[in-house]
């Protein structure tokens, strides 16, 4: 646990390069990675100097409890950009598990314990059938997640317009209940969630050959195919994967907000594909860290803190500042993939 | 352009897919075989357009003043009239578009530049209430209003043509920055515009017909003669289809993505304003939402694919009054507009599966399987 806390003051990094090969000769597929953790450490140095009262563990852990779902939406986005294809359905996703869950609960009164399995289980059907039309017909994942979300959304409305809220005692417990960690600073069960996501999708990732094969499928389709590696299974795993992990992400967002609404995470689907480029992840696919993401969440989330604590600026300048961290990301990625083009 | 040089171009599609896929002649022989010989199921706006008449005819079914229409206050009204009049912005962003789209790109920041340019039309022309005073002289806020749509055009195709990024993210960026930027000119507020000479871009009425109507017609007009007439029609499929090639051929083709980008931009700047306009009000948050994705759609419903190359301008403009249609069935059916989405979301899958090869091959052979015993005596 310890390891994840000391990560956003910026000393532990999540990759094993060797310390004296690093010093000596810097790999620079690593520099968008290092650009990233290196302006959030700045910004948090930036917001400790300015801001009475912003260095607290407690401030920085609530980058993980306003942002877990994030996290965990952003994990699976990172798998389906690494195997070189986009899904625009995780935030209507996100919505009809909230809507599905409190309309379950609170108009049908099933136990949580039957629903939470069951719209895990929906949204990784949805994830499977979008892989399936996208690799099957060789569909474009760009609008067959689109025409996903168009979907997954129009049921939320057939479920009910409005917002439902939820009264139910098991949720209101989870969402209420604190783990202390020390000094009085604590984590939300759904950042603890998403730590757990973030550390398995890391080791599946880098350990396991389901990870091997996306970096191969998203570096070159053909070539994987050749090697003889399961490229079909892989493409539909991928988003499976990302189902998943957006039903799981509205469970935790159920507990967050304590409702089901049609309207929930409008446009999630774009913080997500901001935080994996900011976390430098190439949107051609192959390249890229699971931990990387994990920081492109949390700069995200500290614009937005840095933004609250300043008061004076208006919320529109997150989306301002967000839109040039990702205009400077992508040039910075452009100019590396030219001069890399350029050596070799 | 001779239809033979376009048939040859598309005799050659598949040369732009790396992947294995079934050969475009092929395809063909697949949509022949459902026209059953029919020579106007071959022709490519024969889907879109019965989709059109299917929808026209569901909206008379169950609504029989669906075709009415009169004369009153000195103007044309009817359902088609608003149909038309509200089918306007969408068929000039979804012009836009078709252009991008057949040069192998996509923009989703027209949502987001509608809203920009709305804003700053909204804010030049000012909030106040009396009516017949505004901020600036209104042919300079709309010529101000287009100028920024075309620099938010021009940002996006520079960085699709110079930098090199992709279509996707190039207009990411200011998708996700623009409606901030929005927000940024409104002051967060929705402005309400009470000078009344704007009314008439989006709701006034010329020679009995809505004006907006004129607007995406002209600009119809001019793009159909650019593409037909001249061979700027040729150049851009030549680089939707094989970028290298056409570049190599001395097609200019960094250009001509920047001119597509930037025209794209000035009919989502178009679009601000007729919908500015005619909802009298500037919203930073809201203006144009999912606009992209209807522009996308309709530029698919008419036949254009995402691949790039082959377009079909008249296929876009179809496919914008099928979405306009179909709203305003679901709304005159009394259906809740809820449902709205989820129909839209079948027509995207049904759409996509029909124009995939491999589901039509698939088909094929499914529907040749029965019938191979009875033909062989």
């Amino acid at each position: 646990m310890s390891s994840v806390v000391t990560k956003p003051m910026g000393e532990a990094l999540p990759r094993p390069p060797a310390p004296a090969a690093a010093a000596s000769r810097f790999n620079p597929k690593y520099l968008p990675l290092a650009v990233t953790i290196s302006l959030f450490v700045a910004m948090a140095t930036m917001g400790s100097v300015l801001y009475s009262g912003f260095f607290s563990a407690q401030v920085f852990l609530n980058l993980l409890v306003d942002n877990a779902f994030l996290i965990i939406v952003a994990v699976g986005m990172t798998f389906v950009i690494l195997s070189g294809g986009i899904d625009l359905s995780v935030g209507s996703v996100v919505a009809l598990t909230t809507m599905v869950s409190a309309a379950l609960v609170e108009h049908h009164g099933w136990h949580p314990a039957a629903v939470i399995p069951l719209v895990l289980l929906m949204g990784t059907a949805f994830g499977a059938f979008m892989g399936f039309l996208i690799e099957r017909f060789r569909l474009q994942p760009f609008i067959v997640t689109l025409a996903g979300m168009f979907l997954a959304r129009g049921l939320c409305y057939l479920i009910s317009v409005d917002s439902i809220s939820i009264t139910n005692e098991l949720y209101t417990d989870i969402s209420q209940l604190r783990i202390p960690l020390w000094e009085g600073a604590s984590l939300s069960v759904g950042a603890m969630i998403a730590v757990v996501v973030l550390l398995v999708a890391v080791f599946a990732a880098h350990c396991t050959p389901f990870g091997r094969t996306v970096y191969a499928v998203g570096g070159h389709e053909q070539s994987a195919l050749l090697m003889g590696l399961p490229v079909r299974r892989t493409l539909v795993g991928v988003y499976t994967l990302s189902g998943f992990c957006s039903a799981l992400a509205g469970v935790v967002f159920t507990f967050y907000m304590l409702s089901g609404y049609g309207l929930h995470a409008v446009g999630m689907e774009l913080d997500a594909i901001a935080a994996v480029v900011i976390g430098g992840t190439l949107l051609s696919g192959g390249v890229g860290y699971v931990a990387g993401t994990l920081f492109g969440v949390l700069m995200l989330g500290i614009i937005q803190t840095l933004i609250s604590f300043d008061g004076t600026l208006s919320s529109w300048w997150t989306r301002i500042v967000v839109g040039v961290l990702l205009f400077v990301f992508c040039l910075l990625q452009r100019l590396l993939a030219n001069r890399t083009r350029t050596s070799s | 352009m001779s239809e033979e040089l376009r048939d040859s171009i598309e005799g050659h599609r598949g040369t732009g897919f790396a992947g294995p896929l079934v050969s475009p002649p092929e395809g063909e022989a697949a949509a022949g075989r459902f026209g059953g010989g029919l020579h106007f199921m071959r022709h490519r706006l024969a889907w879109p357009l019965i989709t059109l008449l299917l929808l026209l005819a569901v909206n008379t079914a169950f609504n029989a003043s669906f075709l009415h229409m009169e004369w009153r206050d000195g103007h044309l009204y009817g359902s088609l009239i608003d149909i038309l009049n509200r089918a306007a912005p969408l068929v000039l962003v979804s012009l836009g578009m078709t252009m991008v789209i057949a040069t192998r790109g996509i923009d989703i920041s027209v949502g987001a530049v509608v809203a920009i340019a709305a804003a700053v039309a909204a804010w030049m022309i000012g909030g106040s209430v009396t009516g017949s005073v505004s901020r600036f002289p209104m042919p300079l806020a709309i010529l101000a209003a287009l100028g920024i749509a075309l620099l938010c055009g021009l940002w996006n195709g520079l960085l699709v043509a110079r930098v090199g990024m992709q279509p996707i993210i190039a207009t990411l960026i200011l998708m996700v920055a623009g409606r901030g930027i929005a927000q940024l000119i409104t002051g967060g507020q929705i402005i309400t515009i009470y000078y009344s000479p704007y009314f008439f871009l989006g709701s006034g009425y010329l020679l009995g017909l809505p004006f907006s109507l004129f607007i995406a017609l002209v600009v119809f007009a001019l793009l159909y003669l650019a593409v037909t007439r001249t061979a700027l029609g040729l150049f851009v499929q030549a680089v939707g289809i094989n970028p290298t090639a056409a570049r190599v051929a001395g097609v200019q083709a960094r250009r001509l993505v920047l001119a597509a980008y930037a025209f794209s931009g000035v009919c989502a700047g178009i679009a601000g304003l007729l919908i500015s306009s005619n909802v009298k009000s500037a919203d930073g948050n809201n203006a144009g939402q999912l606009l992209e994705l209807d522009a996308i759609l309709a530029v698919t419903l008419g036949g254009t694919a995402l691949t790039g190359g082959r377009f079909s301008l008249v296929g876009s403009v179809i496919g914008a009054l099928i979405i306009q249609t179909l709203t305003y069935a679901i709304y005159s059916l009394g259906v809740p507009p809820e449902i709205n989405l989820v129909v839209k979301a079948v027509v995207v899958f049904a759409v996509m599966l029909l124009q995939s090869p491999e589901f039509r091959a698939e088909i094929a052979i499914l529907m040749r399987r029965p019938t191979a015993p009875g033909v062989r005596p």
